[in-house]
C-alpha cells in the first residue's frame, strides 16, 4: 500500500508512470493551457581523460530533472525543475500557466488520455551493463596515448572519452506517451607538436549513438597515426596567403561547413526569427543542380541518429535540396505552430532544462559521380581542405571556418601544406558555387550548440568542390 | 534544505561510508527568462537547478569526483559512493590537497542582492524595449535575438577539515540584436547586452540605443582590400583577444603544455612596457563576482602583466604546490581542477611616453581599421600556437570618413599583437568581460573580399 502510494506521487523510472502523467496534463489544461508537454530525463555519464601516460580525470555524474512546456495560442512557457515529485510538477505547470498569464480557463482543450505506452528503450536496458567498464576505458586510453608518442616533437598528447546514458520519458496532451533510452560515446585524440619556433596540433574525434561495444571496436592505431601524420604535416606550414580562389572541402567533417552555413538556415526556429534568407525560396533553385542535402536521424549507430525525438516523434529522413532545389525545412512542434511546416521529428534538446527546438540530426551532402582526383585536377591554383576546424555563422547568415590541415593546389596537383586560413562567405552565394560533389560520402560526429543547448549530430559530405570563396589568411 | 543542512547530511553519509576527507561544491538557482517578437511573448522560461560536485579522497590520498542534480538522502550517498569509486583512478601523478586558503576570511562586500521582479514585469519591460528599437530607425525591421532575463543564486564551498563558505546573488541580464534591411542591400546585424544586479539597475535606454546605433551604423558598408592595416581595437575586442589568450597566464595550461608560457617565463617581456594588466574579479563594476572560486580560495586582484613583463600566473591549489607558490583564487572544482581569470583590467602604466597618443580614436584623421566586435573565438584561435583569423565587426575610417566593412577577418600572432601595441588611450571603458582602455596596433593582416 505504501509503495503504491509512493509510486503514484513521483516520477520512477523503469515505472509505470502513466496515472501521474495524465492528471499533470489534466492540471494545465483545466488551467486553460491549449497543449501541455512533459519532458522527464534520468542522466548516468561518465568520462575520463588520459594525458601522456596518466588518467588525470575519472568523472562521473548522474541527475534527473523534468522540462514542462505549456502553449497557448502561439505562446510557450517552459519550466524546468529538479522536482519529480507530483506536487513538484504541478508547481512546474502552475508557473507556466501563471506566465502565459492564462486566465480564461473555460475552453477546455480535448484529452482523451496518453495513447499506449510506445516503449523504445525495452532493448536498451541492458546498455548500461554493456557498456565498457572504467578500467576497460582507461587501459585503452593510455595505450593510445602511449601510441601517440612516434617522436619527440610530440610535447603533448591526451586521449579523452565521454558516455552519456540519457533515460527520457515523454507525454503531451495529443496522447504522446513514450519511453527511451539514448546512449552516446565519443573518444578522441589530440596531440601538440613543436619544434624550435613551430607548433601544431592535430586532432580527431569519433562517436556513436546507441551501440555499447563501438570503443571497443575503435582502431586507436589508425586514429593515433592519423593525427600524428596530420600535426607532422603541419608543423612547418606556411600561413596561407588571404584572396579569393577555389577550394576543394574534404569529406566527413568537411560537411561542418553546408551544416553550419546552410543547415542551421532550414531550422523552423530561423524562419520563426525571420533571419534565413530561404524562407520564401521552397521550391526554388537555392544551390548548384549538383547539389543534394539530407537530414535524418535514421542512420544506425550514427551520432545524430534517435528512436524517438524529444518531442516523441519518430525521425524521418529529410531530403532537404533535392538537385538544388529547396524542398524541406526541419521543424519541430513549435516551428509547425509557428511557420505551417510540417514536424520531422527534429525536436531535440542537451536535457530537460532546455525547450526542445527544430535541430538538426545527421545532415550531409549526397554522394556525387566524382572522384576526389578529379576535382583536385580541376583547380589549377586553389586551396584544398583536409580537416576543418570550428566555425560560426553570423546573424545575417555570413559564415567563417578554420581550416586545420591545409593545402595548396598548383595544376591541378597537391604541394605544400599551409595554416591559418579561414573560410569566408555566406550560405546563398556559396551553394551555387558547389559544382563537383565526389563519389565518397562520409560522416563524422560533432556536437551542435544553439538555441536548445547541444545535441549530438553527424556532419558530412564527399569532397566536393566550392569554385570560388574567401580564404583568410595573413 | 539549505546549504548548511546539506554539509550536515554530506558529513553524515561519509561518516558512514568511512570516507574521512571530503569537499564540495554546490549551487543553487532560481532563473527567468523572457523573449518576445513584434510585441507577443514568445518564449518565457523558468528554472530551478540545484548542482552538487563532491569529491572524496581514499585511503591512498587519490581524489575521486561525482557531480549530481539529486541532493536526496540517497542522491547524496550515491554521489559519494561513485566519487570514492572514481577515486580508484584518482591521479597518481598530481597530488591534490584542500586549498590552504580556504578557510582565510573573504572579502565581504554588499552583495546588491535584489528583489525578483516576475516575469510579466520583465515581458513588460522587453515589449517595451523592442518596439522603441524598432521605432528608433525606419531600416531596423525586426530584433530577432533579444531576451531579458534575471536568476538568483547561491554558491557554497565547504570540506571535511571544517571549512565553510558560501553568497548568495542575483544577475538580471538584457540583450537587443537588431535586423537592419535596406533595398538592395544585404541585411545587417548589432546589437548590446547589459548587466545588472538587478532588472533595476539595467540601463535599457542605453541598450537600446546602443542596439540601434551599432545597427544603423553598419547600413553603409563596403569590403575592404586585403592588406596590413593600423587597428584600433575597442575596449570589447581587446578584452576578447586576451581572454582568448588567457593560458599565457595559466599554470594549468602551462603544466598540460598548451601554452605560450613556461615555468620559467615570470619576467619575459610580452609588450610595450606601457601595458598593465590585471585580473580583478572583485572589481566593483564586475556584477558577477564571487568571494572564492572552486576550492574555496578567496578572490584577489592580481597583477598578470607589469609595464609590459609578464609578473604572475593564476592559480589552483595544485598548480600553486607544484610552482611553489599560493593558490590565487582562480579554480574550478573538477576531477581535474580548471583554471581560469575572472575579469581582466587593462591599463596604461606609468611608463607610457613611448605611445603614439596622436592616435585617439574618435579624433585621428588619418586611416585605420576600428574593430568593434571580435566573432567565432572557439574556430578562429590557436591558444596553444599563439595565431588568431577572426571575423569581425567594424569600420575603415579613412579620409575622415567611416564606412562599415562588409566582411573580413583580423590574423595574426599575440606575441606580435602585444609587441606592436602603438597606443593605450586613456579613457578605460566598462565592458561584460572587464575593463580597458582602445588600444592601437600597428600592421595586422585584414582579409576582406575587396
Amino acid at each position: 500500500m505504501l509503495s503504491s502510494q509512493i509510486k503514484s506521487n513521483e516520477i520512477i523510472f523503469g515505472s509505470c508512470n502513466k496515472d501521474l502523467l495524465e492528471e499533470i496534463i489534466f492540471y494545465g489544461l483545466g488551467l486553460g493551457a491549449d497543449f501541455v508537454e512533459i519532458f522527464i530525463e534520468n542522466i548516468d555519464n561518465s568520462s575520463v581523460l588520459a594525458e601522456e601516460d596518466f588518467i588525470t580525470s575519472v568523472s562521473p555524474s548522474f541527475g534527473r530533472g523534468a522540462g514542462i512546456r505549456i502553449f497557448k495560442d502561439k505562446k510557450d512557457g517552459f519550466v524546468s525543475t529538479n522536482d519529480l515529485t507530483k506536487n513538484g510538477l504541478m508547481r512546474s505547470v502552475s508557473q507556466a500557466i501563471e506566465m502565459l498569464d492564462i486566465t480564461d480557463n473555460k475552453k477546455r482543450e480535448v484529452f482523451n488520455g496518453l495513447d499506449k505506452h510506445r516503449d523504445y528503450s525495452l532493448s536498451k536496458k541492458k546498455w548500461i551493463n554493456e557498456v565498457p567498464s572504467i578500467n576497460e576505458i582507461t587501459e585503452k586510453l593510455l595505450v593510445s596515448t602511449k601510441s601517440l608518442k612516434k617522436n619527440n616533437k610530440i610535447i603533448t598528447r591526451k586521449g579523452s572519452y565521454s558516455r552519456n546514458l540519457q533515460e527520457v520519458i515523454i507525454a503531451s496532451s495529443d496522447g504522446t506517451y513514450v519511453s527511451d533510452i539514448r546512449l552516446h560515446q565519443t573518444v578522441g585524440l589530440n596531440v601538440i607538436a613543436s619544434d624550435a619556433q613551430y607548433r601544431s596540433s592535430g586532432s580527431r574525434r569519433f562517436g556513436s549513438s546507441g551501440m555499447p561495444h563501438e570503443f571497443r571496436l575503435w582502431d586507436h592505431e589508425k586514429a593515433a597515426n592519423d593525427v600524428f601524420e596530420s600535426s607532422m604535416n603541419m608543423l612547418y606550414a606556411d600561413y596561407v596567403d588571404a584572396g579569393q580562389m577555389p577550394v576543394v572541402l574534404a569529406n566527413k567533417f568537411g560537411g561542418v561547413i553546408f551544416h553550419e552555413a546552410c543547415g542551421h538556415l532550414l531550422e523552423t526556429t530561423q524562419i520563426e526569427r525571420g533571419t534565413t534568407p530561404f524562407e520564401n525560396k521552397l521550391n526554388e533553385k537555392i544551390a548548384h543542380e549538383s547539389v543534394t542535402a539530407i537530414d535524418e536521424g535514421i542512420s544506425e549507430g550514427s551520432f545524430g541518429s534517435l528512436s524517438v525525438d524529444d518531442e516523441g516523434m519518430e525521425p524521418e529522413k529529410s531530403v532537404l535540396i533535392k538537385d538544388g532545389i529547396l524542398k524541406k525545412f526541419i521543424s519541430d512542434r513549435a516551428g509547425e505552430l509557428r511557420t505551417g511546416h510540417k514536424r520531422t521529428g527534429s525536436g531535440r534538446r542537451q536535457n530537460y532544462s532546455f525547450a526542445a527546438a527544430s535541430r538538426m540530426r545527421n545532415t550531409y551532402i549526397a554522394k556525387g559521380e566524382h572522384s576526389k582526383e578529379d576535382l583536385i585536377n580541376s583547380i589549377s591554383d586553389g586551396l584544398y581542405c583536409k580537416s576543418m576546424g570550428g566555425g560560426s555563422v553570423g546573424a545575417t547568415g555570413q559564415f567563417n571556418f578554420a581550416v586545420e590541415e591545409g593545402y595548396l593546389i598548383k595544376n591541378g596537383k597537391l604541394t605544400n601544406p599551409v595554416k591559418g586560413a579561414t573560410l569566408i562567405g555566406e550560405a546563398k552565394e556559396v551553394m551555387p558555387k558547389i559544382s563537383m560533389c565526389g563519389n565518397d560520402l562520409e560522416l563524422a560526429p560533432g556536437f551542435c550548440g544553439s538555441i536548445s543547448g547541444s545535441v549530438n549530430v553527424t556532419v558530412g559530405q564527399p569532397h566536393i568542390k566550392v569554385d570560388s570563396i574567401t580564404v583568410g589568411g595573413r | 534544505m539549505n546549504s548548511k543542512e546539506i554539509t550536515t547530511q554530506i558529513s553524515e553519509a561519509a561518516d558512514s561510508l568511512n570516507l574521512k576527507k571530503w569537499d564540495y561544491g554546490a549551487s543553487f538557482s532560481n532563473d527567468c527568462s523572457v523573449q518576445v517578437d513584434k510585441g507577443e511573448a514568445k518564449q518565457l522560461k523558468a528554472s530551478q537547478k540545484q548542482i552538487l560536485t563532491i569529491r572524496v579522497w581514499n585511503e591512498s590520498n587519490l581524489v575521486g569526483i561525482t557531480t549530481t542534480s539529486d541532493l536526496s538522502e540517497s542522491g547524496i550517498k550515491k554521489a559519494l559512493n561513485q566519487a570514492n569509486i572514481a577515486s580508484d583512478f584518482g591521479n597518481k601523478n598530481e597530488r591534490t590537497e584542500f586549498s590552504p586558503l580556504a578557510k582565510d576570511p573573504i572579502e565581504v562586500k554588499d552583495s546588491k542582492k535584489r528583489n525578483p521582479v516576475g516575469i510579466k514585469k520583465l515581458l513588460d519591460l522587453l515589449r517595451e524595449a523592442e518596439v522603441k528599437l524598432l521605432e528608433s530607425h525606419e531600416s531596423i525591421k525586426s530584433v530577432p535575438y533579444n531576451g531579458l532575463s534575471e536568476s538568483f543564486y547561491e554558491r557554497v564551498y565547504a570540506n571535511s577539515d571544517g571549512a565553510f563558505r558560501s553568497y548568495k546573488k542575483s544577475q538580471a541580464a538584457l540583450y537587443l540584436y537588431a535586423r537592419a534591411e535596406e533595398k538592395n542591400k544585404k541585411p545587417r546585424s548589432s546589437g548590446s547586452v547589459k548587466l545588472g544586479y538587478g532588472v533595476e539597475d539595467i540601463d535599457i535606454e542605453s541598450c537600446i540605443k546602443d542596439a540601434s546605433n551599432k545597427t544603423i551604423s553598419h547600413l553603409n558598408y563596403s569590403p575592404i582590400k586585403t592588406h596590413k592595416y593600423l587597428i584600433c581595437f575597442s575596449p570589447e575586442s581587446f578584452l576578447t583577444i586576451i581572454n582568448a589568450f588567457s593560458s599565457m597566464f595559466n599554470a594549468r595550461s602551462i603544466l598540460d603544455g598548451v601554452s605560450l608560457s613556461n615555468k620559467n617565463s615570470i619576467g619575459e617581456k610580452l609588450s610595450t612596457q606601457a601595458l598593465n594588466i590585471y585580473d580583478d574579479g572583485l572589481h566593483e563594476k564586475n556584477i558577477s563576482s564571487s568571494p572564492f572560486d572552486g576550492e574555496g580560495t578567496p578572490t584577489k586582484r592580481l597583477c598578470l602583466i607589469n609595464k609590459g613583463r609578464l609578473e604572475n600566473f593564476i592559480h589552483s591549489e595544485s598548480t600553486a604546490r607544484i610552482f611553489k607558490t599560493m593558490p590565487t583564487g582562480h579554480a574550478g572544482l573538477g576531477s581535474k581542477v580548471s583554471v581560469s581569470p575572472d575579469w581582466i583590467v587593462v591599463e596604461k602604466s606609468e611608463e607610457n611616453s613611448a605611445l603614439k597618443t596622436s592616435l585617439d580614436h574618435s579624433t585621428y584623421e588619418g586611416e585605420f581599421v576600428y574593430i568593434e566586435e571580435l566573432n567565432a573565438i572557439h574556430a578562429g584561435v590557436r591558444a596553444s600556437q599563439g595565431s588568431f583569423s577572426l571575423p569581425f565587426d567594424g569600420w575603415l575610417y579613412k579620409n575622415g570618413k567611416k564606412i562599415s566593412i562588409e566582411s573580413a577577418t583580423v590574423a595574426g600572432d599575440i606575441k606580435y599583437l602585444l609587441k606592436n601595441i602603438v597606443n593605450i588611450e586613456s579613457n578605460q571603458e566598462v565592458t561584460t568581460s572587464g575593463i580597458s582602455p582602445h588600444i592601437w596596433v600597428d600592421e595586422l593582416s585584414i582579409t576582406g573580399d575587396a
